[in-house]
């Protein structure tokens, strides 16, 4: 457990340094977002000397450090909130959105995989493929305007930007940012029927993109699965193909495919710059880039240490469900 | 492989697609609703907002709001901008010696939060400004205003009467001009200071309070038509309608500005009716918008220019002749009638249409002959190679790429260095670029604006306190600074705009600044909105007038 600390207050550490350093040598003056294009020199001066910035780095680098073991991430130049408060707000946004997405990737990606490996050669095997092709190689950017022209301005079948109609602006309390949730908890289904009208779009492209890698994977664990000896004695045994392939082949393919469904989850929980604009979603991918734009470095630096512990999080959990589900750790 | 067996495997198949549909139909909101009949909701760009305090705020988003929700003493008259007249003031005299300025208020008004608008609310507002000393508080220090005179300088005589003394004899219509600007908004002393955090005093800054300043960054203390209700940054800001607002109150109970960033998203939620109004649609989709029935656009010529701009400390590009060459060496025909359709019209001169002593002139036509012979005089028959600083926007990028493309046919070798736009302009204020593609908006609706950002450079030297865009050029003007000077003292108004005048003819044929063109605002409406109209300024986009049908 020591060990897994060490590890750990390393990695944020590094995080930290490089993000930091990274921020410092950009080409950028900070002060400029806070003080504008149009200010005296003196404005400007003043400004500097307030964020500390005639300090040498690793001074700076100090002070920073010394806020955030204290709990100060500093505040936002662009929002003027503390960091920590504007990730409150933005991060839930974003994690919905990924939830959404991966429920959607996972639940058909998974079987496509599935049918692909079992039907390896055939039609439909070339059907997944091109699926996962496309949605390996199509800008996100590109789908996205597309599906919103189609779905959102030409069919009206769902809604188009944003999380939330600006009808329920007045009605509607957030109480823990995820929407859904939300909805479900303030019992207000027409909020609810909005926010999912809203959600489905950006999601299901998300989902659609990790569909694209997760049915390659399952296919490829599959097909290893197949080709193992047990699965011939199963069909000696006479078994039915469904319980072959789907009880004992994905049994054991679930086991390295959770961490290929975690890693896609962390992907999409970094924020989709790119879902996240087209679709005006004001989440964490948005929030970070346009600070990083900005040379907000605060924030880019909230931001980072919020996504270490995300990746880290995931790592753990994944490694708990494998032991789960792989009988073979457990004993070791 | 049976029949059977095939559509039992596919089951979770099934299964998994008609989760999907489930959620899918969930979803069958009807997506066409139109937007509430008493609420204006306009799509627009609003990150650049990073405080709602007029003392602060000097971006352009937020110019619109302040302008909104706040009054100033004196506002712009929008159908003759080379004129004000009053907005919380009624009237105002100045003395015989231009130094002192007494506006009588409005009687009997009152802010949004019911306290009454009096003298001493705008003297303190005055006070708040120059002693927060934030980046547009020189549009109210350059009249010698500073934190120890303030309270002599600006100060209520009575309950209704201000005045407000300056240290020189300025053209009144310069100090009127000024005050129109989001700075000069009046603020609710006693709402503010309720909010207001004690402070300790030190050597940077020597008052025991914050005039409110943690405060009104995210809140509201004003007495215009609308006022602010909502701020979450990158995401909305709502205005509602001010009920205790002395003059005629909006039609529209609120507007909602949502934060979208891509033209062609804006669009489509014009289109679906999610919006009434879309603010930052680019040529191609603002055409298509022209062309659908039930859309209409609307636009007005803004305070904006844009300009190429030529570093003096480039041996090449300090020659005169290589100035004037470098303004035949743009196809101006071609950028207007493509790259700014709708968005822009070519400008050669660096004061925007409508501004007092505006020039209109424009010499230079792409003419690659007369371009060349220039260059020969300048002893760069061959030609030379420069960088080019461009953020990665457009339309700067499409008249870069094609003033690259011209001016090679002149043997100037032009390589492009593209940047993010915070990026490009660090550079360029620390003078570190060749050639740099600018915008320039007016600080306030005045020539002075303009005239001293381009006409006037007091000190050439790399530490210089006043950095202007002559400075940042190491354009080296002692004659035209002083020119520029002389043309704020002069109180008659038509001597004053034939000196601006005069400064613009020296500028078009002498300086390092390329000028291209004004920028115009464009908006998409929906058929349904009425009146709505923008102004010459962002914060001249008045919004009560507006109705929907």
């Amino acid at each position: 457990m020591a060990g897994f600390l060490v590890v750990v207050a390393t990695t944020y550490l590094g995080l930290l340094a490089v993000t930091f350093f990274i921020g410092r040598v950009v080409p950028i003056d900070p002060v400029l977002a806070i003080v504008g294009d149009r200010a005296p020199a003196h404005v400007v001066e003043r400004v500097r000397l307030e964020m500390g910035l005639d300090l040498p780095y690793y001074q700076q680098f100090w002070l920073y450090m010394k806020g955030v073991l204290s709990g100060d991430f500093g505040t936002s130049v662009l929002t003027t909130n503390p960091v920590m408060t504007d990730i409150r707000r933005v991060f839930p946004a974003t994690m919905e959105l990924a939830t959404v997405g991966t429920v959607i990737g996972a639940l058909i990606g998974v079987p496509l995989g599935v049918l692909a490996a079992v039907r390896r050669g055939s039609f439909t095997d070339q059907v997944v493929r091109i699926i996962g092709l496309v949605g390996y190689s199509v800008p996100i950017f590109w789908l996205g305007l597309l599906t919103l022209l189609v779905f959102y301005a030409r069919l009206g079948w769902v809604s188009g930007p944003g999380r939330i109609d600006v009808v329920f602006e007045y009605t509607f309390t957030p109480i823990t940012g995820f929407f859904l949730l939300d909805a479900i908890l303030n019992r207000d289904w027409a909020a609810f029927r909005d926010i999912v009208s809203h959600i489905i779009l950006p999601a299901s492209l998300l989902g659609y993109f990790s569909l694209a890698y997760i049915s390659r994977m399952t296919r490829s664990f599959m097909l290893n699965e197949l080709g193992q000896e047990y699965i011939v004695a199963a069909r000696a045994k006479g078994l039915s193909e469904t319980r072959i392939i789907w009880g004992h082949a994905l049994r054991n393919a679930a086991v390295p495919l959770v961490t290929v469904i975690a890693l896609s989850y962390a992907g999409l929980l970094e924020g989709s710059v790119l879902t996240e604009t087209v679709f005006a979603w004001p989440g964490l991918g948005l929030y970070i880039t346009n600070s990083l734009q900005n040379a907000d470095m605060n924030a880019v630096l909230g931001g980072t240490i919020v996504i270490g512990s995300v990746f880290i999080a995931i790592n753990l959990l994944s490694d708990v469900l494998y032991r789960m589900l792989d009988p073979r750790t457990r004993s070791r | 492989m049976n029949r059977e067996t095939i559509s039992s495997r596919m089951r979770p198949l099934l299964a998994g697609a008609a989760f999907s549909l489930l959620l899918v139909s969930g979803g069958m909101a009807p997506a066409f609703a139109e937007t509430p009949a008493d609420t204006l909701v306009q799509a627009w760009a609003i990150d650049d907002t990073i405080t709602l305090d007029p003392a602060e705020s000097f971006e352009l988003s937020p110019a619109e709001f302040i302008g909104n929700a706040y009054d100033m003493l004196v506002r712009l008259d929008i159908n003759d901008t080379t004129k004000v007249k009053g907005g919380v003031a009624d009237s105002w005299t100045v003395s015989d010696d231009g130094l002192t300025y007494t506006f009588k208020l409005k009687p009997g008004i009152k802010f949004a939060s019911g306290n009454p608008v009096t003298a001493e609310d705008v003297a303190w507002s005055f006070e708040r400004a120059v002693k927060l000393d934030k980046s547009p508080a020189f549009i109210l220090t350059q009249f010698g205003l500073t934190g120890d005179n303030v309270t002599e300088k600006a100060k209520a005589a009575d309950e209704n009467t201000f005045v407000f003394t300056v240290d020189k004899a300025y053209a009144p219509s310069f100090v009127l001009n000024c005050l129109t600007a989001t700075i000069g908004a009046v603020i609710d002393k006693k709402l503010v200071m309720e909010h207001a955090e004690t402070k300790t005093p030190s050597d940077e800054y020597k008052y025991d309070t914050d005039f409110g300043y943690g405060w009104l960054k995210t809140n509201y203390a004003g007495s215009g038509p609308f006022k602010i209700r909502d701020w979450r940054a990158n995401e909305i800001l709502v205005l509602e309608r001010n009920d205790n607002y002395y003059g005629e109150k909006p039609a529209l109970a609120r507007v909602i500005y949502r934060h979208v960033k891509e033209s062609a998203t804006q669009r489509l939620m014009l289109e679906a009716g999610d919006v009434d109004v879309a603010r930052n649609l680019e040529p191609g989709d603002l055409d298509a918008v022209s062309k659908n029935a039930d859309l209409a656009t609307t636009s007005a010529p803004k305070g904006t220019v844009y300009y190429i701009s030529l570093n003096q400390k480039n041996a090449n590009l300090a020659k005169p002749e290589v100035r004037e060459a470098f303004k035949y060496l743009v196809d101006y025909d071609a950028i207007g009638s493509t790259l700014l359709k709708g968005i822009g019209e070519i400008r050669q001169t660096y004061q925007a249409k409508g501004v007092l002593g505006a020039l209109e002139a424009s010499p230079y036509k792409f003419d690659v002959a007369k371009a060349k012979e220039l260059l020969e005089k300048a002893g760069l028959k061959d030609g030379f190679s420069v960088t080019f600083d461009v953020r990665n926007t457009q339309p700067v990028t499409g008249i870069a790429e094609s003033f690259q493309q011209t001016a090679g046919q002149a043997g100037v070798k032009i390589e492009i260095i593209p940047g993010d736009g915070k990026q490009t302009l660090t550079k360029y204020r620390a003078r570190n670029h060749d050639l740099y593609i600018g915008q320039w908006g007016m600080d306030y609706w005045d020539p002075n604006s303009n005239g001293e950002a381009f006409t006037s450079n007091p000190d050439n030297g790399d530490d210089a306190s006043v950095k202007t865009l002559a400075w940042r050029n190491a354009w080296d003007i002692p004659e035209l600074t002083a020119q520029s000077k002389a043309a704020l003292l002069e109180r008659d108004n038509g001597k004053r705009a034939e000196m601006y005048q005069k400064l613009q003819q020296e500028a078009l044929e002498t300086s390092p600044f390329v000028m291209i063109f004004q920028q115009i605002e464009a908006a998409g409406l929906r058929g349904s909105v009425k009146n709505y109209k923008l102004g010459p300024s962002m914060d001249t986009n008045f919004l009560a007038p507006v109705t929907k049908q």
